[in-house]
């Protein structure tokens, strides 16, 4: 009997696990795909918003500010690569211009710290490839940018270590309610907990009615992007953002904390697994964002992605124990601010849980560190010690991001093992760079092969049915 | 201290490194990323390599393996499974290995020589999903040839670089099925014997001013929709067909491979996306050479070697004898040549002949490749069935550039004779 079982392993999952795991509680998290941050979490704009856009008094102004204010606490502690950058909001008109008095008052009232209005000289000044159109911004020093799916497997790892138990490939199927929850899985087995949260993203209406009545429904959104090489990656050093006009929301341009330059989303009314990306989503993109910064090199694109937004009726996050089921929490709906929010909402998901007659006793210990190796980062004497240690440590398997042997096999035995090319990807960031995997991964597979014991034949490239060969030669 | 560093060990590495030993140089190491020298030869199992020079049909791995006898019998050092991380501002090379760590190697002179990779999906923006199933043709190519394992049985490739010829070919005997090889422009950018040989000899169809429009699948490829494209490139609705497959193959280009070289301040030719240089391929800092694919891409393997020769030559000279004086002729281009390399030639180069190879932007059946300082012509060379996807390789005697004196320019045109 589980105390808490949470459904989903995105940012909301793995931050609600993080932040439960310091409890006295035996804590399961049930994850559908072969890996944490596969969904929305793996595919955002990977900014931590200051927290001036949601509506005063919300959940998702107070939950944005604090939850900006944890992650960087959280990814500084955990070895998570983020850097409080700041953002522009930029405006080319007098319309524009009333919008940052507008995001400028929501800012003060949310308590939004270091929130000015500059003149278009002076967004200039911080960002010289501004276009000259521009006449004013609203800039957010709070602002910053983060690897999402390493903020996700950080906390989640976290987790792991302290207790919480993650099965991945188990994706929910049904829920009965008696005295307690009985969870079946597409694996089989079945979870008996006192309590679930529901962190299920773009799912997590289904989830909440296979227990409930339906009190919110999913309307996903989609939105397209692209990725530049990292030669575009000094072109902005903020997020730049655009005021919303008659035809859309505008898009952002900002760089990464890679090093690439990220520029998009659209929106675009889409299906829940809908990742693709179509030409007339980029050309929007690619149209829109050079208003911003007309100096873009789109030629230096390396990969385009798209990612869905939990988008609900509400113009709200939908959090809160269901009507209908109790002990059923739902951390649903959670859109744009979300991967802000994300530590935040753990907390209140703890709080709530409190309030709902969870018993909480906090651990006499608890493990609050993560410690990484990236070669590339260290100084000469340590790269030496290193390969003395393990000579692994002395082969660049992926040249463009200069990722190590030792790292790949590091990421293939960490507390979350990687099981896929892209599971590495996101571990390491080897097959990340410019030339997108084309040399390292045939040799990334093979090292998944030997290190996991499978045949080369059963190597995926992301979830389960992309074998990325088909078989060995001869053989077809 | 090294009297000279070659970075990489692939054709023009190994053949830069001969030459200059040649010379006279004897402290020489070549840094090689991979376990074994060659570079991409070892995957190019075909045969076709090494007809100009060495008048026979070789396959990738002989043709590395005739160099690779060449340097045994020198003294010439070489590093294998060694990443070079860094080239500093006083050619000191930063290179990691597994045996011998992180190390910084000063040199004399450099020649880089870190070959190309290929574009993308990115690059070019297919619209779809992203499931497991499309390569770039050479990936594709590594899985088979080094690896052994097939990549896929339906197979549609997008693009008509030699590459992807190849690899239809490839594909097919191996017992796949390839639908269809696509390309958007309306001639092919592979070399015509190769859409002979690879293509029509087993009837897989090219499809021209096609290209891919939109990849589905969710796991795994499961298709792709082919469109018909208008003289703008811009795909024509109602012209949408779709190919069930499930692997895609991309043929769409090669980049230099030129971080190493942008990380040391030498400025690149957008053109080229390769490095300025002067007739000897020295860079603009002074004792780093480059040649090969790092430096323009190539469409033989045989002039990389020769190109990598002069430039291996080069590098002796400089090290023996200094700088040569760098006032040059910048060498500019009209009438639809695109690029020339070297960009700029020595008014003194010590050189009986200076190579320039050059690409044109067109199919010409017969035209002249003229060469001017000003109105007066230097040289003149008749050439038959120019195409943008032929290098074009034309030797200028020395002698004749005395006719250019007083001029800052040579001017390298193209005119249509019929």
């Amino acid at each position: 009997m589980y105390d808490v079982v949470i459904i989903g392993c995105g940012v909301v999952g793995a931050a609600a696990a993080y932040e439960l795991a310091r409890y006295d509680l035996k804590v399961a998290v049930l994850e559908a795909e072969n890996d944490v941050a596969t969904g929305s979490s793996k595919a955002n704009s990977a900014i931590l918003h200051a927290g001036y856009d949601p509506r005063p008094g919300s959940l998702m102004a107070k939950l944005n500010v604090e939850g900006n204010r944890l992650a960087f606490e959280i990814a500084h502690r955990l070895n998570v690569p983020v850097e409080r950058c700041g953002s522009l909001v930029v405006a080319f008109n007098e319309k524009d211009k009333e919008h940052l008095q507008e995001l400028y008052r929501r800012g003060i009232e949310n308590g939004v710290p270091d929130l000015s209005i500059i003149s278009g000289e002076q967004a200039r000044e911080l960002e010289p490839n501004l276009d000259p159109g521009v006449k004013g911004a609203l800039l957010a020093e709070s602002a910053g940018i983060i690897s999402p799916w390493d903020y996700t497997l950080a906390m989640a790892e976290v987790a792991v270590k302290n207790g919480v138990e993650l099965f991945l490939n188990t994706r929910v199927t049904s829920i009965e309610k008696d005295e307690v929850f009985h969870i079946r899985s597409s694996k089989g087995k079945e979870f008996e907990t006192r309590y679930v949260i529901n962190a299920a993203g773009v799912n997590s209406d289904i989830v909440a009615e296979m227990v409930g009545e339906r009190e919110f429904s999913v309307r996903p959104v989609g939105g397209e992007y692209f990725l530049l090489d990292k030669s575009e990656g000094s072109r902005v050093s903020r997020v730049i953002f655009q005021c919303p006009n008659e035809l859309g929301k505008g898009v952002l341009v900002s760089r990464t904390v890679h090093g690439n330059l990220i520029v998009g989303p659209d929106a675009v009314n889409s299906v829940r697994n809908d990742k693709g990306v179509t030409a007339e989503g980029l050309n929007y993109v690619r149209r829109t964002a050079l208003r911003s910064v007309p100096s873009i090199q789109f030629r230096d694109n390396i990969r385009n992605f798209a990612g869905i937004r939990a988008n609900t009726e509400f113009d709200e996050f939908c959090i809160g124990e269901s009507r209908s089921a109790k002990g059923f929490l739902n951390l649903a709906g959670i859109k744009s601010p979300g991967l802000t929010a994300a530590a935040a909402i753990g907390v209140y998901a703890r709080e709530l849980l409190d309030g709902m007659g969870l018993e909480l006793r906090k651990k006499d210990e608890f493990d609050d560190t993560r410690p990484v190796i990236r070669f590339k980062e260290l100084p000469d004497e340590e790269k030496n010690r290193l390969i003395k240690e393990d000579p692994a440590y002395g082969r660049v398997i992926c040249r463009c991001e200069t990722v190590t042997e030792a790292e790949i096999v590091a990421a293939l035995h960490s507390v979350i093992p990687a099981s896929s090319i892209n599971g590495v990807k996101r571990r390491c960031s080897a097959g990340m760079g410019r030339c997108q995997g084309g040399f390292c991964s045939p040799r990334v597979l093979r090292i998944i092969a030997r290190e996991l014991g499978i045949d080369e034949t059963e190597v995926l490239e992301e979830g389960e049915g992309s074998n990325v060969l088909y078989s060995r030669l001869k053989e077809v | 201290m090294y009297d000279l560093i070659v970075v990489g060990g692939g054709p023009a590495g190994l053949a830069a490194a001969n030459a200059a030993w040649q010379k006279g140089i004897k402290k020489i190491l070549i840094l090689e990323r991979d376990r074994e020298l060659g570079g991409i030869l070892n995957q190019c199992i075909h045969n076709g390599f090494g007809v100009k020079t060495f008048g026979e049909a070789l396959s990738g791995p002989e043709y590395a393996y005739r160099f690779e006898k060449m340097l045994e019998d020198t003294g010439v050092e070489v590093k294998t499974d060694t990443m070079v991380l860094d080239i500093d501002d006083d050619r000191t090379v930063e290179a990691v290995n597994p045996t011998d760590g992180f190390v910084r190697y000063p040199a004399k002179a450099v020649i880089l020589a870190m070959g190309c990779r290929e574009r993308t999906r990115g690059a070019i923006s297919i619209p779809g999903t992203r499931p497991a199933g499309v390569f770039s043709a050479g990936t594709a190519q590594r899985y088979m040839n080094i690896d052994g394992f097939m990549v896929g049985k339906r197979v549609v490739i997008l693009g008509s670089g030699d590459i992807g010829l190849i690899m239809a070919r490839r594909l097919t005997l191996e017992g796949a099925k390839v639908l269809a090889c696509v390309e958007i422009m309306p001639v092919s950018s592979g070399l015509r014997a190769n859409i002979a040989r690879c293509l029509d000899d087993f009837g897989i169809p090219l499809l021209l001013s096609h290209t891919v429009t939109e990849i589905r699948g969710d796991k795994r490829v499961s298709g792709v929709t082919v469109q018909k494209v208008d003289e703008h490139m811009q795909p024509i609705p109602g012209t949408e067909q779709l190919f069930d497959c499930d692997t895609l193959l991309l043929s769409v280009g090669l980049v230099p491979e030129n971080e190493l070289t942008k990380n040391a301040d030498i400025s690149l030719d957008p053109r080229t996306r390769g490095a300025y240089v002067y007739e000897n391929r020295e860079t603009e800092k002074e004792g780093v050479f480059a040649c090969g694919n790092v430096l323009h891409v190539h469409d033989l393997v045989d002039f990389v070697s020769e190109e990598a020769t002069f430039a291996g030559e080069a590098a002796a000279d400089y090290i023996l004898n200094g700088e040569r004086p760098r006032d040059c002729y910048r060498v500019t281009t009209s009438g639809g040549v695109t690029y020339t390399v070297p960009q700029m030639i020595r008014k003194d180069s010590g050189m009986k002949l200076v190579n320039i190879y050059m690409r044109v932007n067109r199919r010409v059946r017969k035209g002249d490749i003229v060469i001017r300082a000003g109105e007066t012509e230097i040289a003149r060379y008749h050439k038959e069935n120019l195409a943008p996807g032929e290098m074009i390789n034309t030797a200028l005697p020395s002698v004749l550039m005395q006719k250019a004196e007083g001029h800052d320019a040579l001017e390298v045109a193209l005119e249509e004779t019929e």
